[in-house]
């Protein structure tokens, strides 16, 4: 489904200001997969996502996607098959336009955009009944702008948008991290419904190690570039947050020190 | 009075059609595009070139549409492909179309260089053309006949030339309406809103800031056109200051008419447009006035349009909170009130 074949990606090469962000990242994803991501902050988690999603290309490596090689793929042809959820509540939607037109856009986004009327009375009719399923009560404000919708909302719907047209991999960054802890609950239920009920493939990062335990078949953590630890299926079931500190420190020799609190949220 | 009101009212409703491009780049699409003081003459230029060679009016200004959305999607070009910062590659290109637009009315000299104007005073236009069709029609005799009944004087030779810009000017609003409702026009409004997200919907937003460039331009390309065969001259100074102009056109008829929908944006701006005209012809109708104010007349009214919302919206803002406060102070009074008198008898 997607294979990350030794992605290499340096910042500022050849300045003061080097940063490896990404060192031989191999990873595989067969469909179906639903692979959790964690790491303290710097670990290349959101570089890769972003390798992913073609916002940044590699130095090195090759990407492939339904076995395609799409390495070299602007990013918006490759968003045909990859939905994306932001951290920003924000970043997922048009605030000035209204939930119906949102879903339009959303509901394009693998076909040819043509001039055929965004929101139509039959699509209105699909859009409804997506809507309902959020048990948020928006299918009723379908033509409130977006802007007007809490955070936790917006959330919801960008994660609707994002599985609406049955993406090849979703991608989720930290999606859950700016909402409080409520709302981040109903988000992630929401999450595990809408992944459960696509079957669909699905890479997430999140700061929240319950969460990363709580979610998904299989898990790995990121430190300084590379991924340190895979956690397949039925290894993934045992685990518990003591025991991945535990995994940590004997991989790094090291303790989860100023990131630990972060990490143990 | 009369008479002034009429004319700005008629060359209002053919400058809303350049507002209407103007409110496509600056609101629907983000981008402060400044081609605009270029293109508008490039419009008039096209037109009154080949209206010179004896093209029909009609043809001559379909191909200064077509020119305007070249000269926007270089504009488009320069800023997506080229990275440069969309006011940087506005004033680039205006300053590019300013030779240009000589050049194209140098094609009416022997020599083919440069000519900065082209007068169109025994020409053909648009305007004339439908005239001939129009007069048959009586309609002038009727309204002229119906408003001197009503005391008026000084009344108009035509109506023809304002139904004609009306029927355009709110066929091409309808035209907008629908378009921004499509799947391509929602997808440029959703990259004038929010880049990122309609990019990881597949959307190429290079593509479609360039397409918006475009189509704005050839709508301020055609009002170009047309103001240089309605006032039958095309002259290489007519574009200064129309971003300006497009500008306090959107603001004023947002400020007034309000942005709840699509719909209701794109006639707020044909009105803002026409509002300008009159507000403008009014003021020079003041004695010390000259002709040469206009520029600063435009400052100071778009200054008006954008400080005047802000102040009636704080005032509108502190009623509603003065409102609210005496709504509390009473209800506290009347609760207080009840506990004294239950203290009271307490004792």
């Amino acid at each position: 489904m997607l294979k990350l074949d030794q992605i290499n990606k340096t910042f500022n090469e050849a300045t003061p200001d080097e940063k490896v962000a990404l060192d031989q990242i191999n990873l595989h994803l067969h469909p179906g997969d639903f692979v959790t991501v964690i790491g303290s902050n710097g670990a290349g988690k959101s570089t890769m996502m972003n390798m992913i999603s073609g916002a940044l290309t590699p130095d090195f490596g090759n990407i492939y996607l339904d076995g395609k090689d799409v390495t070299r793929l602007a990013e918006f042809k490759r968003s045909k098959m990859i939905g994306r959820v932001f951290q920003d509540p924000m970043a997922g939607t048009a605030p000035t336009m209204t939930i119906e037109e949102n879903l339009a856009m959303a509901y394009s986004r693998n076909k040819r955009r043509s001039l055929h009327r965004g929101v139509d009375k039959k699509r209105k009719e699909l859009f409804r009944t997506s809507l309902e399923t959020l048990h948020l009560n928006l299918e009723n404000r379908m033509s409130a702008k977006v802007g007007l919708l809490s955070g936790g909302e917006r959330q919801a719907l960008s994660l609707l948008m994002a599985t609406f047209t049955q993406p090849s991999i979703l991608l989720l960054d930290e999606h859950t991290a700016a909402l409080d802890p409520s709302r981040a609950e109903l988000i992630t239920d929401l999450t595990k419904r809408l992944v459960e009920h696509e079957r669909l493939t699905t890479l997430m990062v999140t700061h929240n190690m319950q969460q990363a335990l709580d979610l998904g078949n299989r898990l790995i953590m990121m430190d300084k570039g590379q991924i340190i630890l895979e956690v397949e299926e039925e290894e993934k079931q045992g685990l518990t947050i003591a025991k991945l500190m535990d995994e940590f420190q004997r991989i790094r020799g090291e303790q989860l020190t100023s990131d630990a609190a972060l990490l143990s949220v | 009075m009369f008479s002034a009101v009429f004319g700005s009212v008629e060359q209002g409703i053919i400058y809303a059609i350049m507002a209407l491009g103007v409110y496509l780049t600056f609101r629907v699409l983000d981008f402060p595009d400044l081609t605009v003081d270029g293109s508008f003459v490039t419009g008039a230029a096209v037109a009154a070139t080949m209206i010179v060679f004896d093209y029909h009016p009609l043809v001559a200004t379909l191909t200064a549409i077509v020119v305007g959305f070249f000269a926007g999607c270089i504009t488009g070009l320069l800023h997506t492909k080229g990275k440069i910062n969309p006011l940087l590659s506005g004033i680039l290109m205006m300053i590019a179309l300013y030779s240009i637009n000589l050049r194209i009315m140098g094609l009416t000299t022997e020599s083919s260089v440069g000519r900065p104007n082209i007068p169109l005073l025994n020409a053909e236009t648009i305007f004339s053309k439908f005239q001939g069709f129009w007069s048959d029609l009586g309609i002038d005799g009727a309204i002229n006949g119906f408003l001197s009944g009503l005391g008026i004087e000084h009344l108009p030779a035509t109506w023809g030339t304002l139904f004609l810009m009306i029927l355009v000017t709110i066929l091409i609003k309808l035209i907008a309406d629908w378009f921004l409702q499509t799947e391509v026009g929602l997808a440029i409004r959703a990259t004038g809103d929010n880049k990122k997200m309609i990019r990881s919907f597949s959307a190429n937003t290079d593509t479609l800031v360039i397409l918006g460039l475009g189509i704005s331009n050839a709508l301020v390309a055609f009002s170009g056109s047309l103001i240089a065969q309605y006032g039958k001259f095309a002259d290489n100074g007519m574009g200064i200051g129309m971003i300006i102009i497009g500008l306090a056109s959107v603001i004023i008829g947002e400020a007034i008419f309000g942005t709840k929908t699509i719909f209701r944006t794109t006639l707020a701006v044909i009105f803002g447009a026409v509002i300008y005209r009159i507000v403008l012809g009014l003021s020079l109708r003041v004695k010390f006035l000259d002709s040469g104010d206009m520029k600063l007349i435009t400052a100071i009214i778009v200054i008006a349009a954008l400080i005047i919302p802000q102040i009636l919206e704080k005032r509108r803002e502190k009623a509603r909170k003065a409102r609210r406060q005496a709504e509390r102070m009473e209800m506290k009074a009347a609760q207080g009130g009840h506990r004294i008198v239950e203290t009271g008898s307490n004792q």
